[in-house]
């Protein structure tokens, strides 16, 4: 259980991760940027992957009328998944801890990965949709209006996860070296789960071992 | 057995014929396949780059253009000394102080010989100089930015011809007059030369960050003709050497009467010695008047100033600094090894090169082994300094350049050819023609202490039957042939821009890297930037009206102006707001007597138009910046001088 617990203190930990690298990242080559366009999703506000590339992703999106990229302020997630990482952070850590000293069992440990999965997968939800209205909710003046052949107008959400040839743009959207270190530790939780269900239901077998030498 | 012998003969025929046929096939068989290994060897794949950078001069016209090796390539021309409507240098108001010289705004010259700055007598990369021949200028250009940075006017210099050679730390650039003249200056009688015109050569500092020219000291030289030069390196590095002609100081008729004198000099110059002589507070100021020419990256404007006075140094004055070595033939090319041992004087009137030691002129110096003075400069003897001869059978040699692996390259003019031969044995090993009357040569490197000796390109003065006849006038040609192997190898050629007096060579890797891709907005310091479309506006001042107007794709803010007269001048400065690179946007207006402005990401740049029509006056972008560059477009309306229309701008109103 020392052991499990011990993992589950150092896992939430590599969330801390997630404050100094990108989240996601989405990278945007087309034959006239061989050097291509990128941004970088942090869990606080988009940044360019070079200095002056959202203003360049900009420049160009306004030709077929999609919204600005938001500017940290502009979007209420980048003010709170900070604040929900912090905690979560502070939860695993506490859970861990109590784990140590044996208040908590294993039980915790899964519960928290749930509930850190459960975020997670809502955070992505949310996250698609905002590419799906930054990709399709498009200014009705738009310079260049492309209609799909079915008749529809053609819109420009970004994938979510793998790539895309949207125009001219090839669209390359990946997880980032946060989004890596969070995997990491939730996984970490996850065997620490795992290692603590083994050594409470080893310790049971011993202690009907004893029982039964009894 | 008649039928017997005409069979044989038929045979023998029929042999004969298979034979020649054979040989035929095979001698187009191999210069078949050696042709498509050649055409490997400069073919540089869609997309691949090339190995080397090339810079070649322009001659007459005055700028400096960039070539790949092995493809031949030109990527760009950049202005040196010439204006240039392309980009509207030497056109916009920020860049014509780069013309300014003494003699007020001169918007041409013939360049001649570019060379890359070294730190260690290896190339840095970091700039390359050039220099205006006819107005005697030399120039800086950034290898970051590939622009000209710094223009100085060199006085008392006339046809600045050996020069802008660099030291082996870039401590000075070089400058030589191929003209000698009155100094100062006078009205004199042209009869009286002899005696009384004098040679300046120049050593302009170079300030070892920031690369500002400065002359340090100018020493005041017998009235000879300073052809070319070069600095020493390696051991003989603190010396340079100079080849001259007209030793006879004829002032008429010098095709003949300067070439009467068996052997010519080259000057050998401890500069070192002058420079410390002249950091003790030697030498004599001399009251001058030069221009200065420095643009400003973060201004983008260049400034020019009239500097007063320049250091001269007689010669006499700074024992043991100045020698002549005697070299025959009216020398041209004055080259130096890569080991600063070698002098080599190209004897352009003779068959032969004579090579001086570096050593033996020292041991001469040192023996006072002296063959009388010219002007009180001793003569060192001809036989004590001399190394050896290179007997190439060759005519007219011109120029030399070395690979590192202990050959050197001369250029014949007269007999059309490159002659490749070893230092210290003077054997020939090898040579090619060239089509035809090959001046300079170029070897990346080859005139530093570290050539890369992969390719020789030969620069010609002939071009007639290699391209597609253009009339009687054409581009110069120039040659690029593969010295890996024992033997040269013509692989290419390929045609030049203006006429290329020398060229300068450095591998890709040094440059491309740290190449610039815009310039920062947030840096721009001009004092008419618009640096956001919020800040464009129109203001009038008198008669002048100047327009703050910003750029972006694909529109110019504001693009309606109203308010401007007859009579007015109009300043358009334009700022282009883009921070991506290859961005750039024009600007063109009808009827401006000047040219178009290229401006790049993040620059401004200003052009004056003075409207002499009542109307409606379109301009519009001249670079085609994104799908929708034709509606890149605006209008000013110009009334009549005595209307009373206030000036008023607008986007999208």
């Amino acid at each position: 259980m020392k052991k499990a617990s011990f993992l589950m203190i150092i896992g939430p930990l590599f969330l801390l991760g997630l404050f100094a690298f990108p989240l996601w990242n989405i990278m945007l080559g087309a034959p006239q940027y061989p050097e291509p366009l990128g941004m970088n999703i942090h869990i606080s506000g988009i940044q360019g992957v070079s200095e002056f590339d959202l203003q360049n992703i900009d420049g160009l999106n306004h030709y077929i009328g999609m919204k600005t990229i938001p500017k940290p302020g502009e979007m209420w997630e980048f003010d709170i998944f900070p604040m929900v990482i912090i905690g979560m952070i502070a939860l695993g850590v506490l859970i861990g801890l109590l784990g140590f000293f044996g208040k908590v069992g294993f039980k915790w440990f899964l519960g928290w990965f749930l509930l850190m999965s459960i975020l997670g997968v809502l955070g992505m939800y949310d996250f698609n949709e905002w590419l799906t209205d930054y990709g399709s909710n498009l200014d009705p003046h738009a310079i260049i209006k492309v209609i799909n052949e079915d008749g529809t107008p053609m819109t420009y959400k970004p994938p979510l996860f793998g790539n895309q040839k949207m125009l001219n743009f090839d669209v390359t959207s990946l997880p980032h070296t946060g989004a890596y270190m969070m995997f990491l530790g939730m996984t970490l939780t996850l065997v620490a789960s795992y290692l603590g269900w083994k050594s409470k239901s080893s310790a049971e077998k011993q202690e009907s071992k004893e029982a039964v030498a009894a | 057995m008649k039928k017997y012998t005409y069979l044989v003969l038929g045979f023998l025929g029929f042999a004969a014929l298979l034979t020649s046929c054979g040989n035929g096939n095979q001698g187009k068989g191999s210069s078949g396949a050696l042709n498509s290994s050649n055409a490997e060897k400069v073919y540089v794949a869609p997309g691949e780059h090339d190995e080397f950078y090339a810079f070649m001069s322009g001659g007459y016209s005055g700028n400096l253009t960039v070539y790949g090796l092995p493809s031949g390539r030109m990527f760009k021309e950049i202005p040196v000394f010439s204006q240039f409507p392309t980009s509207g240098y030497g056109y916009s108001e920020e860049t014509k102080p780069m013309l300014n010289t003494s003699h007020g705004f001169v918007p041409w010259d013939d360049s001649h010989h570019p060379d890359i700055s070294q730190t260690n007598g290896e190339l840095d990369g970091r700039w390359i100089f050039i220099n205006g021949n006819n107005t005697p200028r030399i120039a800086r250009i950034s290898l970051t930015t590939f622009e000209t940075e710094e223009i100085i006017e060199v006085p008392n210099s006339a046809g600045n011809h050996s020069s802008s050679f660099v030291t082996e730390n870039s401590e000075y650039v070089v400058a030589g007059t191929r003209f000698s003249v009155p100094i100062p200056q006078r009205d004199m009688p042209i009869n009286e030369y002899k005696g009384n015109f004098q040679g300046a050569l120049s050593f302009i500092s170079v300030e070892p960050e920031h690369g500002q020219m400065d002359i340090k000291f100018q020493i005041i030289m017998p009235g000879f003709n300073y052809d070319l030069s070069h600095p020493g390196r390696g051991k003989s590095h603190g010396w340079f050497f100079f080849t001259t002609y007209n030793t006879e100081e004829a002032s008429t008729l010098q095709e003949v009467n300067s070439s009467q004198n068996d052997k010519d000099f080259i000057a050998a110059i401890n500069w070192k010695k002058v420079e410390e002589f002249v950091n003790n507070g030697g030498g004599t100021k001399m009251p001058a008047n030069y221009a200065h020419n420095v643009y400003d990256e973060s201004t983008h404007t260049a400034t020019s100033t009239m500097k007063k006075e320049v250091l001269t140094v007689n010669p006499l004055d700074v024992p043991g600094a100045v020698f002549f070595l005697p070299t025959p033939k009216s020398p041209h090319g004055c080259d130096v090894d890569p080991s600063g041992e070698y002098i080599i004087g190209n004897g352009k009137l003779s068959a032969d090169l004579t090579i001086h030691s570096f050593d033996n002129m020292i041991a001469a110096i040192e023996g006072k082994k002296f063959d009388g003075e010219a002007y009180g400069i001793p003569i060192l003897k001809f036989e004590d300094v001399l190394a050896g001869t290179v007997k190439s059978g060759g005519l007219g040699p011109l120029h030399t350049e070395f690979d590192g692996k202990g050959n050197a390259y001369t250029t014949f003019f007269i007999s059309s050819e490159v002659v490749k031969w070893k230092l210290g044995t003077w054997e020939v090993i090898d040579r090619k023609p060239t089509y035809y009357s090959v001046g300079h040569l170029m070897i990346p490197g080859g005139n530093s202490r570290k050539p890369f000796g992969k390719y020789v390109v030969a620069l010609n003065k002939i071009t007639k039957d290699r391209y597609l006849p253009v009339g009687p006038e054409m581009e110069h040609s120039a040659q690029i042939y593969d010295i890996s192997g024992e033997k040269m190898e013509l692989l290419y050629d390929f045609p030049t821009h203006g006429e290329p007096h020398y060229a300068a060579g450095i591998p890709a890797e040094l440059l491309a890297p740290k190449s610039k891709k815009f310039y920062k907005l947030s840096e721009n310091k001009h004092p008419y930037a618009t640096l956001g479309a919020n800040d464009a506006k129109v203001v009038r001042e008198g008669k002048d009206v100047h327009i703050y107007m910003s750029t972006i794709r694909s529109h110019f803010t504001p693009d309606n102006i109203e308010g401007v007269k007859v009579g007015d001048k109009v300043y358009f400065h334009i700022t282009n707001q883009e921070q991506d690179f290859d961005v750039p946007h024009g600007f063109a207006v009808i009827g401006a007597n000047t040219s178009e402005l290229l401006v790049m990401p993040g620059q401004t740049k200003t052009i004056i138009w003075e409207p002499k029509q009542v109307g409606v006056w379109p301009f519009y972008c001249t670079d085609f910046c994104s799908a929708l560059h034709q509606e890149m477009q605006g209008y000013v309306r110009v009334s009549p001088a005595s209307s009373n229309i206030e000036i008023s701008w607008s986007l999208g109103d």
